[in-house]
């Protein structure tokens, strides 16, 4: 058989699978008839093996045949030949996507198997899944894409369900305000991908990873356009990675993204989803090589990301925050390596980190309970030493650095006095001037939905 | 000589609506006028879909109706399908199905299905009418069934009367001057800047909004629905505007809703009642299609109407999903959470499939839409052009925040049972096949649409090298008569 068409088949499955699971999960609740809970955790089992034996499978046969490229064409999807517009479907195989692949179904299988305990009789656990899938397929598409567009389209399906993920307990206000808050960074991040990708699209002629970064596999890539292009293209490209990977001065969504289940928590939060941004960047990294500009900017930000939640971590009341900001630390390092040209160190970082903060955010529910049992065992407290800053730093300076560590670096309430109030106030006084113009035109004092009451008609009414 | 459709597809079914709506009239029973009305619109969609296959099937640019009554009556082809319009016919029949489909009991007396299917006869002859007069007098036409209903309501008609009497003389008054034999480009100019400033307000641009949200305020959801999703100010502005307007007037349209994307882009996050906030959302989605349409390029202009149809059949759904809700709760006020996902899961999806459908989610149907708009805006105009980003990422934490006011935050306790009904759960997944099965097969739907966009812009050519032309051929006369005059 022609290695090109088993290549094609496994490519297929890898991606297929996730797809179909979310058709599965997503068809049935629409009609209705959901999956019963041992079905729906068989279905993700299967399907998350699939996909994994296929990575792995494909590894092999690389390596076997020394092949570094594989590309999987799946054809366009939309082409506009006359105005030179095209879609195009493709996979590729290399030394960045394969580990990034097999990550994601090992530690997604992970998740799949202790949710499905985990959320057990839980009323939203065919919900849970369907985000689940949503989310795998996102990682899936991500990691292999071959063209800007493709791993667009698999970024905002991670972005979707992350948001959903953490609003998942629903009959409760603060989840679902932590969602919307998760959603807006996502958007506007978003915002900045599209746009540098489409700005990309222009420059090249192609959305082709291969035809943007030049003729080499990753890591040898060059890109062609000019220092001036690539820091513009690069520096929306690192905000949209900032935005993903919660850097300075996104950081404040990540405790926020703790609302949710422990499983969606450990492994979107604190393994995959908050890689994508420095996956982002590794994959763009011969666009950061063009402009050293760019890359200062990148290693800034990473130093300061890592910075703030080494400090942060430390003062977190709850484990779940204190883990995530501990993520950023770690994440924030790795984007220090990729803007120091260290990719394989950078990759290999972020698979150390993804497997640990997914085993110790799993963990940590059952931590405590061992904590106590300790406590309870030696009869008193652990005793902790006072560390090295509480011993020289004065008493004066630690209390302003422990409010800044507490108050997360007062990131969420800059941007909500910097943005959101501004905003919302400019549209609400719009919103009272329309009020009153409408007001004199019909000659009356209100709109008819301000004090709003049930319809007479509604059916709770009757 | 134009090609023929096989039957008069056009007319059979405006002949279907017209008739039905008199049956209606006198069918006092809500129950058997609700059955009625529903047989109608299936029977309606259906010819138009025939049509549109027909005209498929003839390859052409455009087709006329063979044996027409009212060209006969008339003595000139009425209706006439093309590229542009063929596949706004069945969409617009869908919607008037889909809302009719989604009419509970409880709103039965308050939503008149015989205007509404006066309303829908209107519709379908705008669409496949390309006369300018004839479209002149249905956008009037169109004007008055939500007026009856304002009266009926006895609610203030002011705003609504006030910027649709602007409409309607600014339509006239570009007609009449658009009319004259022997206009020259002075007179060309105030025509087209008359008639395109009517179809801006029809369609809602800032400052000349108001009237929308009035409407959805004062009126029921669904006829005020049907007034404003089929976008035939967009349609007007494509007939009568594209064809004479320059480049620089084309593109100042499009800065222009441009700027109303981004503004009501921002109102829809800070609104707090359920209708006005769909208005606004709307009215951003709607001003992005122009965007696109008044790129007069083929990639912005496929964009545009690509957009159109994609918003046309998701924010309709997204509208019908609000429409349900609010027949089982009343008013839905956005100051409150509600938590409704326990009481109507399919509802709470379809919310969500459909409103990320009209922002362009990858997937669904408006994903390539949305992407071929980008791009042919940043084409023209490559910083302008992220304004569209920016809308579009501000509706999508509009719809997503609303999302969650009304589905879920709290524990709603509920005396009866709020789910779905059948005919809605038909309605549901119609709308999810249709938003996710054009979102992952949309090659043909672009292909059509960027067919038809090709072929606009080779007309509005083709107008502009006679005008260009025949305003050579005057000078040449003006200067042979100047050198008579000279020459003893």
């Amino acid at each position: 058989m022609n290695s090109e068409i088993v290549f094609h088949f496994l490519g297929v499955c890898i991606v297929a699978g996730p797809a179909l699971l979310l058709a599965l999960l997503g068809t049935t609740s629409l009609i209705n008839k959901p999956l019963g809970e041992r079905l729906i955790a068989k279905a993700t089992q299967t399907v998350v093996m699939m996909g994994l034996f296929a990575a792995i499978a494909v590894l092999v046969l690389m390596l076997a045949s020394g092949k570094r490229y594989v590309p999987v064409e799946m054809g366009n999807w939309v082409v506009l030949p006359a105005q030179h517009f095209h879609f195009h479907l493709k996979f590729i195989f290399d030394r960045l996507s394969i580990p990034f692949c097999i990550l994601s179904f090992i530690l997604c299988g992970t998740i799949g198997a202790f949710a499905s305990r985990y959320l057990h009789r839980e009323s939203g656990f065919n919900r849970f899944f369907i985000c689940y899938s949503l989310f795998l397929l996102g990682m899936i598409v991500s990691s292999l894409a071959g063209t800007i567009e493709t791993l667009f389209f698999g970024w905002e399906l991670v972005g979707l369900a992350s948001a959903l993920l953490v609003a998942f307990f629903h009959e409760r206000i603060n989840p679902v305000r932590n969602g919307l808050r998760i959603w807006s960074i996502y958007r506007i991040a978003d915002a900045a991908f599209l746009v540098a990708a489409i700005m990309l699209h222009h420059l090249t002629g192609a959305g082709d990873f291969a035809e943007l970064m030049g003729t080499g596999s990753w890591p040898d890539g060059q890109a062609t356009i000019s220092e001036q292009h690539a820091l513009f293209i690069g520096l929306l490209l690192l905000f949209a990675a900032a935005g993903k990977s919660a850097l300075v001065p996104f950081s404040g969504w990540l405790p926020r993204a703790m609302e949710g289940p422990t499983p969606s928590s450990a492994v979107f939060y604190g393994s995959l989803s908050v890689h994508l941004g420095a996956y982002l960047l590794l994959r763009v990294s011969p666009i950061l090589e063009l402009s050293p500009l760019l890359s200062l900017a990148v290693i800034l930000l990473g130093l300061v990301s890592a910075i703030f939640g080494t400090l942060v971590a430390r003062v977190q009341t709850d484990i779940k925050s204190a883990l995530a900001f501990a993520s950023l630390t770690q994440v924030g390092i790795i984007v220090v390596e990729i803007g120091c040209g260290l990719r394989y160190i950078a990759l290999i970082h972020i698979i150390g980190h993804a497997c640990l903060r997914t085993f110790q955010l799993l963990r940590a529910p059952s931590l405590f309970h061992d904590y106590h049992s300790l406590e309870n065992a030696i009869g008193a407290h652990l005793t902790q030493k006072p560390s090295l800053w509480v011993r020289i730093m004065p008493e004066r300076y630690r209390v302003s650095l422990y409010r800044f560590e507490l108050e997360r670096g007062y990131l969420d309430m800059l941007c909500n006095r910097l943005i959101v109030t501004p905003f919302v106030g400019l549209f609400r006084y719009c919103d009272s001037l329309e009020s009153r113009w409408t007001n004199l035109i019909s000659g009356e004092e209100r709109r008819e939905s301000e004090p709003i009451t049930p319809a007479s008609d509604s059916l709770e009414e009757i | 000589m134009l090609p023929e459709l096989h039957l008069p597809w056009m007319e059979i079914s405006v002949l279907i609506t017209l008739l039905g709506s008199i049956w209606l009239k006198f069918t006092p029973d809500r129950d058997r006028a609700y059955q009625r009305c529903l047989r109608i619109c299936t029977l309606t969609l259906l010819v138009t879909i025939c049509g549109w296959i027909d005209f498929i099937s003839l390859k052409s640019f455009e087709a006329s109706e063979p044996f027409s009554l009212f060209s006969q009556l008339f003595n000139k082809k009425l209706f006439v399908v093309d590229d542009l319009s063929a596949p706004l016919l069945p969409l617009a029949a869908l919607l008037y199905l889909l809302t009719v489909l989604s009419t509970l009991k409880t709103k039965g007396h308050s939503f008149s299905f015989s205007n509404t299917l006066i309303s829908e006869a209107i519709l379908l002859s705008t669409l496949s009418s390309k006369e300018t007069w004839i479209i002149i007098l249905l956008l009037s036409a169109a004007t008055i069934p939500p007026l009856l209903e304002f009266r009926s309501n006895k609610r203030s008609s002011r705003v609504y009367v006030l910027h649709m009497g602007l409409f309607i003389i600014l339509l006239v008054a570009g007609g009449l001057l658009s009319s004259f034999k022997d206009h020259n480009d002075t007179i060309s100019l105030i025509a087209g800047a008359l008639l395109t400033t009517a179809a801006l307000l029809r369609n809602g641009i800032i400052p000349l909004h108001c009237w929308m949200t009035d409407l959805f305020e004062k009126i029921t959801f669904g006829t005020a629905l049907l007034f404003v999703t089929p976008m035939t100010g967009a349609y007007a502005i494509l007939r009568l505007v594209f064809p004479i307007a320059p480049d620089w007037a084309l593109q100042g349209i499009a800065i222009v809703s441009l700027i109303t994307a981004v503004y009501a882009a921002g109102m829809a996050l800070v609104q707090q009642e359920a209708r006005r906030f769909f208005c606004y959302l709307f009215l951003s989605h709607s001003s992005l299609v122009l965007v696109g349409l008044e790129m007069a390029t083929p990639l912005g202009l496929t964009g545009g109407l690509c957009v159109w149809i994609s918003v046309g059949i998701s924010l309709a759904g997204f509208a019908l999903t609000l429409r349900s809700v609010e027949a089982r709760t009343g008013r839905i006020s956005l100051k409150t959470y509600h938590g409704l996902y326990e009481h109507t899961p399919t509802l709470a999806g379809l919310f969500l499939v459909t409103g990320l459908a009209s922002i362009g989610f990858p997937g669904t149907l408006g994903f390539i839409g949305t992407e071929l708009l980008i791009e042919g805006v940043i084409e023209v105009y490559p910083l302008v052009g992220t304004a569209v980003v920016i809308a579009t990422a501000l509706n999508s934490i509009a719809i997503l925040q609303v999302y969650f006011r009304v589905f879920t935050g709290t524990h709603h306790a509920a005396s009866i049972s709020l789910r779905a009904r059948i005919p809605e759960h038909v309605a549901i997944l119609i709308l999810v096949a249709l938003v996710i099965g054009g979102g992952l097969f949309p090659q043909p739907g672009v292909i059509s649409r960027n067919h038809a966009a090709n072929q606009l812009i080779q007309l509005r050519d083709e107008a502009f090298q006679k005008r260009k032309s025949s305003a050579d051929s005057r000078i040449s006369v003006n200067k042979n008569q100047m050198n008579q005059s000279i020459i003893p």
